[in-house]
C-alpha cells in the first residue's frame, strides 16, 4: 500500500470536501478530501469513530457477564463479538477444547451469523450500487430500488437473513442479546424440533446462495475492466486458518502474506499476537493503524476479511464453494482476486460456505448432545480471535482473583482494515475525482470502495433524526461554496440547489 | 400462532436513552399480562429496524413501532404511518416507514396498519442509564400506548 495522497503539501490552499457521514455503512464515519482551484485531488481521509471507551465499559464487570454485555458493541454482528468473548474467556478458564455439542453449537451459530450478515451487506447495501450503477440516480439507487426493478432478488436477501437469524435465534437463546456462548461452553443444544425446522428451509438456503454467487460473478463478466481497477491495490494480508490450510472462520492459527505473497507467519498461536502485530496512531485519526511488526508501519499494512481469507486460504472444507473459489482464482487470469470489488465475490463464496457448513452441521447428531461444557485450570487472562463478517476480531482480557475484568483489549476487523480502506479511497478519488466538477455520483464512488469492506463502525445508535449524509465543498477561506443533504424523511438537496459562492 | 397485535420497540440497551425502545417493552408487556382484555400480543425487541422485520408484519391486524427519539415533542409522540420510501436505507438501520414499504414490495399487498411511538430522548452515551427526563417520558408513553391498545 502506498501513503501518496495522505497528507497534502499545503492544505491551507485548498478547498475541502467532506462525505459525513458515509452512508450504508455500521456507525458513522467521515471522508474529506481536499481540492485545489483545478479540482485536482491532493489529500483524501477516512475518519472513523472508534468504539472509544467500550474496553473502559468492561473494566469491572464479572467475566462471566462480558459475552452478553460485549454483543451491545454492535447492531449488525452482535454474535462475532460474543463468540471471541466467549473463546477469550474459556482460555481464562483453562478450557483446551469445548466438548463436540458446544463447539458445533457455536459454529452453527457463528455461521448463522456469516449468512445474516453476509446477506445484508450484498443485497441491501451494495447491490443497489452494483445492480444500477455507481453514479445512478440517487432516488432509485437503494434497497427499495432493488425491490421495485428486481423483487425475486431482493425478497432472496430478505429471506436469506432471516434464515441467518433464525440460525441465531435458536442456538444464543434469543434474537437479540442471546446468552447461548458462555465461559467454557453452551447452556443449550438444539432440540429436536429446532433442528427439523432448520432443515425444512436449508436446501432452498444453499440454493439462492449458489444463485447469489452467480450474480456478482455476472455483474464481474458485465463490467470486468471498470471492476477489476476500481480501487484497485496491492495489498499483505491476514486471516484464521485451520491447520490443514483449510478456511476456519471460527478457529484456527493466524497466517500472514506479504504484498507479494510470501509468507510471514503461518498457523501462529494468536494468544501472543502482540508479538506480530503493532498499532500505530496517526494525529488526523482516531482509529489506530494495524501494522505487522516484521514490516513496520509504513510497509506492514494489511487487510483482512474475506477478500483475503478466500484467496489465503488452501481450500474451503465445503465442496460448493470451493468449487467457487477455484473459479474465482482463475476468474480472468486472477483478476478478480486482487480487485477491491473482489470483496463482494468472495463475500458470496464465504455466504455459501456458511450455508453448506449449516446443512452439515444440522445433520450431525452432535448437536442435540447434552454435554455442553468443559473445565480446566484457571488463567489470569484470555485471547480469543475469530474471523467475523468483515475480517479477523480480536478480544483479550485479564481478569483478577474477584473475578472480575481488569484489563480489555479489542482489535475489530475494521481496524484492521483502516489502512487499507483509505488506500481504497485515495485510489478512487485518483480515478474519478482528480480535476472534473464533482456530484453526489462521484462521490458516491468513493462510498462504494468503503462499502465495499463492509465497514462496521458500530454506533448502534440509530434514534429518530439521526444519520443524515451531508456533503459540503468548502473554500480554503471556509465559505461554504456547494453543499448537498439527505436525511432520514428522504429530504434530497442536490448540489448547486442551495446556493452561490458567497 | 401470530398475534393480531405486535409492539415492536429498538434500540441499544447499553446507549443511555437509546435503551426506551427496549424498555418500553419489558414493562408493557408486564402491563399486558394484567389486562387480557387487550388480546393477544407479540412483543420484539432489536438494536435496529432491517429488511427482515417486514416478515414480523404479516399476519398482524396491527402493530405499535417503539423507538427513542430526539425530535419528538415531550413526553411522546403517536402517529399512524404509512409505508414510504425514505433515504433510511442508507444506514443498516431502516425507519419504520422504509420497513413497511418493503412489506408492501415483497408480500405484494397493503401492510397491516402501523403507528409508531416516539419517545422523547435526551442523551445516547455509551455505558450511561436513562436520563431522568426520558424516565418520566416512558411513563407517559407506556400510558399512551394503553390507551392505543385499549382502543382497539
Amino acid at each position: 500500500m502506498t501513503f501518496e495522497l495522505e497528507t497534502a503539501k499545503s492544505p491551507e490552499t485548498l478547498r475541502r470536501v467532506a462525505i459525513d457521514p458515509v452512508s450504508r455503512v455500521e456507525g458513522h464515519g467521515k471522508v474529506t478530501i481536499l481540492l485545489d482551484d483545478n479540482n485536482k485531488v491532493h489529500q483524501v481521509r477516512l475518519h472513523i469513530v472508534e468504539f472509544r471507551g467500550f474496553e473502559k465499559f468492561i473494566q469491572g464487570r464479572p467475566y462471566w457477564e462480558v459475552p452478553v454485555m460485549v454483543q451491545r458493541l454492535c447492531g449488525i454482528c452482535p454474535v462475532s463479538h460474543h463468540l471471541a468473548a466467549s473463546k477469550a474467556l474459556d482460555m481464562m478458564l483453562g478450557v483446551k477444547q469445548l466438548t463436540p455439542t458446544a463447539e458445533k453449537m457455536r459454529r452453527l451459530m457463528h455461521y448463522g451469523q456469516m449468512l445474516q450478515s453476509h446477506a445484508l451487506h450484498f443485497f441491501h447495501l451494495s447491490s443497489p450500487d452494483l445492480l444500477f450503477g455507481f453514479g445512478s440516480d440517487v432516488a432509485t439507487r437503494n434497497i427499495v430500488g432493488v425491490v421495485a426493478a428486481h423483487p425475486e432478488v431482493a425478497k432472496k436477501g430478505v429471506l436469506l437473513r432471516k434464515y441467518g437469524q433464525e440460525v441465531i435465534r435458536m442456538t444464543a437463546g434469543k434474537r437479540v442479546h442471546g446468552t447461548g456462548s458462555i465461559p467454557g461452553g453452551v447452556n443449550k443444544s438444539l432440540s429436536t424440533e429446532e433442528r427439523a425446522e432448520l432443515l425444512k428451509d436449508i436446501y432452498q438456503m444453499v440454493a439462492w446462495s449458489r444463485d447469489a454467487v452467480g450474480i456478482i460473478r455476472g455483474l464481474f463478466e458485465q463490467n470486468l475492466t471498470q471492476y477489476n481497477a476500481f480501487g484497485r491495490f496491492r495489498s499483505a494480508g491476514m486471516c484464521l486458518i485451520r491447520a490443514d490450510g483449510a478456511m476456519d472462520l471460527y478457529h484456527g492459527g493466524l497466517r500472514a502474506r506479504d504484498i507479494d505473497g510470501k509468507p510471514l507467519f503461518d498457523h501462529f498461536d494468536y494468544s501472543r499476537y502482540w508479538d506480530v502485530i503493532g498499532e500505530d496512531v496517526k494525529p488526523w485519526s482516531y482509529m489506530k493503524f494495524p501494522f505487522f511488526k516484521s514490516l513496520g508501519t509504513e510497509d506492514g499494512s494489511y487487510r483482512v476479511g474475506p477478500l483475503s481469507r478466500v484467496t489465503m486460504c488452501d481450500h474451503i472444507p465445503t465442496p460448493l464453494a470451493d468449487k467457487e473459489r477455484e473459479a474465482f482464482l482463475a476468474f480472468d487470469g486472477g483478476s478478480a482476486a486482487g480487485a477491491t470489488l473482489g470483496y463482494h465475490w468472495a463475500r458470496m463464496i464465504e455466504m455459501l460456505h456458511s450455508v453448506e457448513s449449516i446443512k452439515d452441521l444440522l445433520h450431525d447428531d452432535d448437536i442435540t448432545g447434552h454435554d455442553l461444557m468443559a473445565t480446566g485450570e484457571r488463567q489470569e487472562r484470555g485471547v480469543g480471535v475469530i474471523e467475523a463478517p468483515r475480517g479477523t476480531l480480536i478480544h483479550h482480557y485479564r481478569v483478577d482473583e474477584n473475578d472480575q475484568v481488569i484489563r480489555a483489549n479489542l482489535i475489530v476487523s475494521t481496524t484492521h482494515n483502516n489502512q487499507a480502506m483509505n488506500t481504497a479511497v485515495r485510489e478512487v478519488a485518483k480515478q474519478y475525482l482528480d480535476g472534473v466538477e464533482i456530484t453526489e455520483g462521484l462521490l458516491n464512488h468513493v462510498e462504494i470502495a468503503i462499502r465495499a469492506f463492509d465497514p462496521c463502525l458500530s454506533c448502534a445508535t440509530h434514534a429518530l433524526g439521526q444519520m443524515p449524509l451531508e456533503i459540503a465543498i468548502v473554500g480554503a477561506d471556509g465559505t461554504v461554496l456547494d453543499e448537498a443533504t439527505r436525511d432520514h424523511r428522504g429530504l434530497t438537496r442536490e448540489f448547486g440547489e442551495v446556493r452561490e459562492p458567497s | 400462532m401470530t398475534a393480531p397485535t405486535l409492539v415492536f420497540g429498538w434500540g441499544n440497551p447499553s446507549r443511555g436513552d437509546d435503551a426506551l425502545g427496549p424498555l418500553f417493552v419489558e414493562h408493557f408487556t408486564s402491563l399486558a399480562a394484567r389486562h387480557p382484555e387487550w388480546g393477544k400480543v407479540d412483543f420484539l425487541t432489536d438494536f435496529q429496524l432491517q429488511v427482515e422485520h417486514a416478515l414480523d408484519l404479516q399476519g398482524r391486524r396491527r402493530v405499535l413501532f417503539v423507538d427513542a427519539s430526539l425530535d419528538a415533542a415531550p413526553p411522546c409522540t403517536l402517529a399512524r404511518i404509512e409505508a414510504a420510501r425514505d433515504a433510511s436505507f442508507t444506514t443498516h438501520a431502516m425507519s419504520p416507514q422504509a420497513v413497511l414499504k418493503v412489506f408492501a414490495d415483497i408480500d405484494d399487498g397493503e401492510p397491516p396498519p402501523c403507528w409508531l411511538l416516539a419517545i422523547r430522548a435526551e442523551r445516547f452515551e455509551l455505558g450511561e442509564p436513562l436520563t431522568a427526563a426520558a424516565q418520566r417520558n416512558l411513563t407517559a408513553a407506556l400510558a399512551t400506548a394503553a390507551d392505543w391498545i385499549a382502543a382497539g
